[in-house]
């Protein structure tokens, strides 16, 4: 289920990234997103967190992100290789420096700070 | 409640061996098997190397693999800081007998939002325990969570959620956890682990620091409840159960010597009982430590171990000394028979100092202790408490049925000489008295027993020479003129020679006067005796001729009065005529 979510998300925002490249407001601030979302199993906080995600990144951050979801489940280990300790955590790998997002993202204006994205939302 | 209910099954409460020496006599086999310790204490107290010997030792002793699963300290500190132990983390690594994960928690690089939980600790202890097939959990120490996130609520749910997941599990867990202002720890998690509480505590009184244990808390079993001094010392950690104050420990009636022949005759003749406790007290210089040493030489002499505490000379310095006076001890530290244990003093705290004999007594197996002397531990504690160490160290010692020699320093002055700066001569069984005698501008040592229980032992005062070629014991004169020891005692007895040789002179002159007097009387007699005989045949002589002229005279007057024709008348003129 999670495969295909991936899968799905990444032919989309490869689908996207090339439409939105002329629509970048900033072109300045490096453009791409890369955003890890770590989950364990069908958990109702994990898939609530991906909505909001999807949701927050299709509104903000049109055809320059991408989201690979990782199944704590299915592949425990990397939770020790990337230092998860909570569940939803959202990673922001790119750009630098690495960001760490807690919880199931409902509050949109926490989750923009911590994405640092408030800022050039609300200019 | 709870305890009392479950007493009675304490024997087969499941306990998981912590291999701590110590540790798992205080608890009565070790930790509660398949849940979760609680350890809490101060910064630098032990917590993490108590948790990370728990898991080295189930690893290599009980073949219990485990999991570390730190919070503070990276994987490599851990590594470093347990090699100088002399644990090989590494190796128990890639044996899969040991599983280090380390949780990184900053909080400037998390933000949250909403709703969340701790599955990723879950997955990732999960993941470490299947692994490895772990019987044992370490987490150290779990609070850093409450500095990194900071939804309380969610936290203290997930944590007791977390331990009941562990018990579940059925892994015996140790949860570290900082001390807090009132409570034993800073986020109560004493609240979540109720099963065993273990409380180290690290004080510094006067500049000296001691380390304490003690279990607050275990449920369904018994334990000691003291607290109880331990150590992190070169081979880990260990605790100290010593404050058993019975007086129950065997007794043996053998008797050792002391190593000095006319001591042990002092002490009725056989030295002083196995087991038993002996106290030297002396002022400076009086020969304590010598009379250690040959107590040790004679130990080794007969093939025993003995321990030597020094607290004020390195063991270089008492060898070298000791050769000085014709005893070398080079061959039974050689042998291994002979351990000497140099320590500062000031270097721990009593509990610690206590403790760490203790161990070296408990590694080495000694039958003969020497402390040397315990009057310097004075610095590091009051009178009392050093009494209190004392007190225990020889109740462990004669339980082991060891014969410990104390030295003690008395400090000048007449009224302290027969008492002990700590107090502790009560508690001794044997006590011999070294002082100083200063006579004649000279200062001389003499000894006497003051006190050995259970023998005969003699109340003279013997003057304690020490020369090159030894100890001896010399006896004292005493005579009219007090007690003289040294060249006093020398010049005494030069003197009393002389006398005696005068006196023998004399006597010698004046039998061979009598001798000459009896054979003058002798000769007198003979002569007087010649003499009167030859007065005596003289006498006979002229009596006989006398006798012969009467006799003559009567038969001349018959003839004549036969010539005459004389008549009767003539017969009786005889007396007429006269």
């Amino acid at each position: 289920m999670e495969l295909k979510i991936k899968v799905v998300m990444k032919s989309k925002t490869k689908r996207v990234a090339h439409k939105s490249r002329s629509q970048a407001t900033q072109p300045g601030d490096g453009g791409h997103y890369d955003l890890r979302l770590y989950v364990a199993g069908q958990s109702p906080k994990s898939l609530a967190a991906f909505a909001n995600l999807k949701e927050l990144c299709e509104t903000h951050l049109t055809g320059k992100y991408r989201i690979e979801v990782i199944d704590l489940v299915k592949k425990p280990q990397k939770a020790r290789d990337d230092q998860i300790i909570a569940i939803p955590t959202l990673v922001r790998r790119l750009p630098q420096p690495i960001r760490k997002i807690i919880g199931d993202l409902c509050d949109r204006r926490q989750t923009l700070i911590g994405l640092e994205l408030s800022e050039k939302v609300e200019s | 409640m709870a305890r009392k209910k479950s007493f009675n099954k304490n024997r087969s409460l499941p306990k998981s061996p912590t291999g701590i020496t110590g540790l798992d006599e205080i608890t009565e086999g070790g930790l509660p098997k398949g849940r979760p310790t609680l350890v809490c204490g101060s910064a630098g107290c032990g917590k993490s190397m108590l948790g990370v010997e728990f898991l080295v030792h189930g690893a290599t002793q009980y073949n219990e693999p485990g999991v570390l699963m730190t919070f503070e300290e990276l994987p490599e500190d851990v590594i470093a800081n347990s090699r100088s132990l002399g644990f090989d983390i590494e190796n128990l690594i890639a044996k899969k007998k040991l599983f280090v994960d380390y949780v990184r928690v900053e909080r400037n690089e998390i933000q949250e939002t909403g709703e969340y939980d701790l599955e990723g600790i879950f997955v990732r202890l999960n993941y470490a325990i299947e692994s490895i097939g772990a019987k044992r959990v370490v987490l150290d120490t779990i609070e850093t969570l409450f500095t990194g996130l900071t939804n309380a609520a969610i936290l203290r749910a997930e944590l007791r959620r977390l331990f009941s997941w562990l018990k579940e599990k059925g892994v015996t867990a140790i949860i570290t956890g900082e001390k807090g202002e009132g409570t034993l720890t800073r986020n109560g998690l004493e609240e979540y682990v109720s099963d065993c509480v273990i409380v180290l505590d690290h004080r510094v009184i006067d500049q000296v620091s001691t380390r304490r244990l003690r279990v607050v808390k275990y449920r369904g079993s018994t334990h000691g409840t003291n607290e109880y001094p331990f150590l992190i010392g070169e081979t880990g950690f260990s605790v100290l159960p010593i404050s058993s104050l019975s007086l129950a420990h065997d007794v043996s009636s053998e008797r050792i010597s002391c190593g000095v022949p006319r001591l042990d005759t002092l002490l009725g003749g056989k030295g002083f009982y196995r087991g038993s406790s002996v106290l030297v007290t002396g002022t400076a210089g009086t020969g304590k430590s010598s009379l250690a040493s040959y107590f040790v030489d004679a130990a080794s002499r007969r093939g025993e171990r003995s321990l030597y505490f020094a607290f004020e000379e390195s063991p270089q310095q008492i060898t070298r000394n000791m050769r000085s006076i014709g005893l070398n001890l080079e061959p039974w530290l050689k042998k291994g028979w002979l351990q000497f244990h140099a320590l500062r003093p000031t270097l721990y705290g009593l509990e610690t100092h206590l403790a760490v004999m203790h161990k070296q007594i408990q590694d080495f197996n000694p039958q003969v202790v020497v402390i040397d002397p315990i009057s310097n531990l004075i610095n590091t504690g009051s009178v009392a408490e050093v009494r209190s160490m004392l007190l225990r160290l020889v109740d462990y010692l004669k339980s082991l049925g060891i014969t410990a020699l104390f030295t003690s320093l008395s400090s000048k002055g007449e009224a302290s000489l027969e008492e002990t700066e700590v107090g502790v001569s009560s508690i001794m069984d044997t006590w011999l008295l070294l002082r100083d005698i200063e006579l004649g501008g000279e200062r001389n040592r003499g000894v006497y027993v003051l006190k050995s229980r259970g023998t005969a032992h003699s109340n003279q005062i013997r003057e304690f020479v020490i020369t090159s070629d030894g100890i001896d014991i010399q006896d004292v004169y005493v005579g009219p003129q007090g007690v003289l020891t040294g060249s006093a005692r020398l010049a005494q007895e030069a003197r009393e020679r002389a006398e005696k040789m005068v006196r023998q002179a004399e006597i010698g002159s004046k039998q061979r006067q009598l001798n000459r007097k009896r054979a003058a009387l002798e000769a007198q007699i003979a002569a007087l005796k010649a003499e009167f005989e030859a007065e005596a045949m003289e006498a006979g002589r002229v009596l006989a001729q006398e006798n012969q002229l009467v006799k003559q005279l009567a038969m001349d007057e018959i003839a004549m009065g036969r010539s005459r024709g004389a008549d009767k008348r003539f017969t009786n003129s005889n007396g007429a005529e006269d």
